[in-house]
């Protein structure tokens, strides 16, 4: 069975961390496994983990009285899932349902914090990684807000 | 020196019947046409349609070309041509100039890899392509599709799309804007398709339409991950008139692209593309 590390090794998130780095972070990562249908985590839930995705795939959905539940965007392998456990309060904003059977690395997000916190040239890594997924994420949002399909055109 | 005027025969359309009309989505219907008189036509190329009594607009072939005294038109009924043009019915009569502007070209992804970028409406332009591509598929490596809409109903051609998923000669990757939990693919925009397809930079020729906005985005993150621009080719639409470089009113620069396009590298298109109001 491969260890965390190598794991961490082939993920786009990971890969170009330093073994020294990844070491101290696997050691806060356990593997583990959602089947179609459960929630990976829920709106204002603690967000006491990360994840890194292995394989599958996982809707974030926002839950509307008169709408039911909208899946705004879904992630799948090599993506990140969750980003509250960065910041304070540490509660998730979405709900995150898993769409097909998914494996993940599952991390301690207060472990994290700590080696972070010890290690400020990990921080500095971290907080790039989580930077570039947030930039990602932006543009796409601005792209769903310009809902570029709809009905702009006339002839 | 001079251009050549063209043919004042390209200005007078040609009768032609409907022979079908279905219904793609909410707002989108696919016309079969019988059009005797048509000449050989490209992927990526359009004819100029026209609803007796009311105007004529720029439509892309949809269908397979391999028949073309037959074409298949896809028009979303957005304005009063177009409204015009979905509710003809089998039988109707409408005029056909055409086909007309610069198609994809195809022959550049001989050898390497076939990658169709298309958001919303944009499929339809780009399906004459795919079925080009897949009439000769030993000539590329993977011939991939990436296509963006806005729902899950308003996906053009999804039996199609399961069809093509199906037999692997072409892999397909779809997502939508938003979706409710019924739908059990991808919701995220078109771009996160391009690390999704782990494509390969150095081997592939992209082929992207669609809004103006997706495929300028689009075509940024392939060169950001190492494409050339030479190797993207967009398909622009402005307001034509002539369809042969004429009237001028869908000039764009030095380019009119009745003629010169609709399809154009991006690195020809990238500039113009980003003057405002151009």
């Amino acid at each position: 069975m491969r260890s965390i590390e190598d794991l961490l090794e082939e993920l786009p998130f990971t890969k170009a961390l330093s073994p020294e780095h990844r070491a101290l972070i696997a050691s806060c990562g356990q593997n583990r496994a959602f089947r179609a249908g459960e929630y990976v985590f829920r709106t204002g839930e603690p967000a006491d983990w990360f994840f890194l995705i292995r394989k599958g795939r996982v809707a974030l959905e926002v839950y509307g009285p008169t709408r039911g539940a909208l899946t705004v965007e879904t992630v799948g392998e090599g993506d990140v899932l969750g980003w509250s456990w960065l910041f304070e309060p540490y509660v998730y904003s979405f709900d995150a349902r898993v769409v097909r059977d998914t494996r993940v690395i599952a991390f301690d997000g207060a472990c994290l914090r700590g080696k972070a916190d010890a290690d400020h040239e990990l921080g500095y890594q971290l907080m790039r990684g989580m930077a570039r997924v947030f930039t990602d994420r932006l543009e796409a949002t601005r792209m769903q807000l310009l809902d570029v399909y709809g009905d702009h055109a006339s002839s | 020196m001079p251009a050549a005027e063209p043919d004042s025969c390209a200005l007078t359309p040609r009768a032609a019947t409907v022979r079908r009309v279905w219904q793609e989505t909410h707002d989108s219907w696919s016309l079969e046409l019988e059009d005797p008189g048509a000449p050989g036509a490209s992927p990526g190329q359009f004819n100029m349609l026209y609803a007796f009594g009311v105007g004529e607009i720029p439509i892309s072939f949809s269908g397979d070309l391999a028949e073309i005294t037959r074409p298949v038109h896809t028009v979303r009924a957005v304005g009063a041509v177009s409204r015009a043009l979905c509710a003809l019915t089998p039988g109707s009569s409408l005029g056909v100039r055409g086909p007309f502007g610069a198609g994809w070209p195809l022959e550049a992804a001989r050898g390497g890899d076939l990658v169709a970028l298309a958001g919303g409406i944009g499929l339809a332009p780009l399906r004459p392509l795919l079925y080009a591509a897949l009439a000769q598929r030993e000539a590329f490596r993977r011939v991939v599709l990436l296509y963006g809409a806005r729902a899950p109903e308003e996906l053009l051609y999804p039996a199609e799309l399961d069809a093509w998923r199906a037999d692997h000669e072409l892999e397909v990757f779809v997502t939508v804007d938003a979706a409710t939990s019924n739908w059990h693919g991808d919701v995220g925009v078109v771009t996160n398709l391009i690390s999704k397809a782990n494509l390969d930079p150095d081997t592939l020729t992209a082929y992207t339409c669609g809004p103006e906005i997706m495929m300028t985005f689009c075509a940024r993150r392939l060169v950001a991950a190492g494409v050339p621009e030479s190797s993207v080719h967009v398909s622009l639409e402005r307001n034509m008139k002539c369809a042969v470089g004429w009237c001028g009113r869908c000039q764009l620069g030095s380019q009119f692209v009745c003629r010169d396009g609709p399809v154009l590298p991006f690195a020809q298109a990238a500039p113009l593309m980003a003057v405002r109001e151009l």
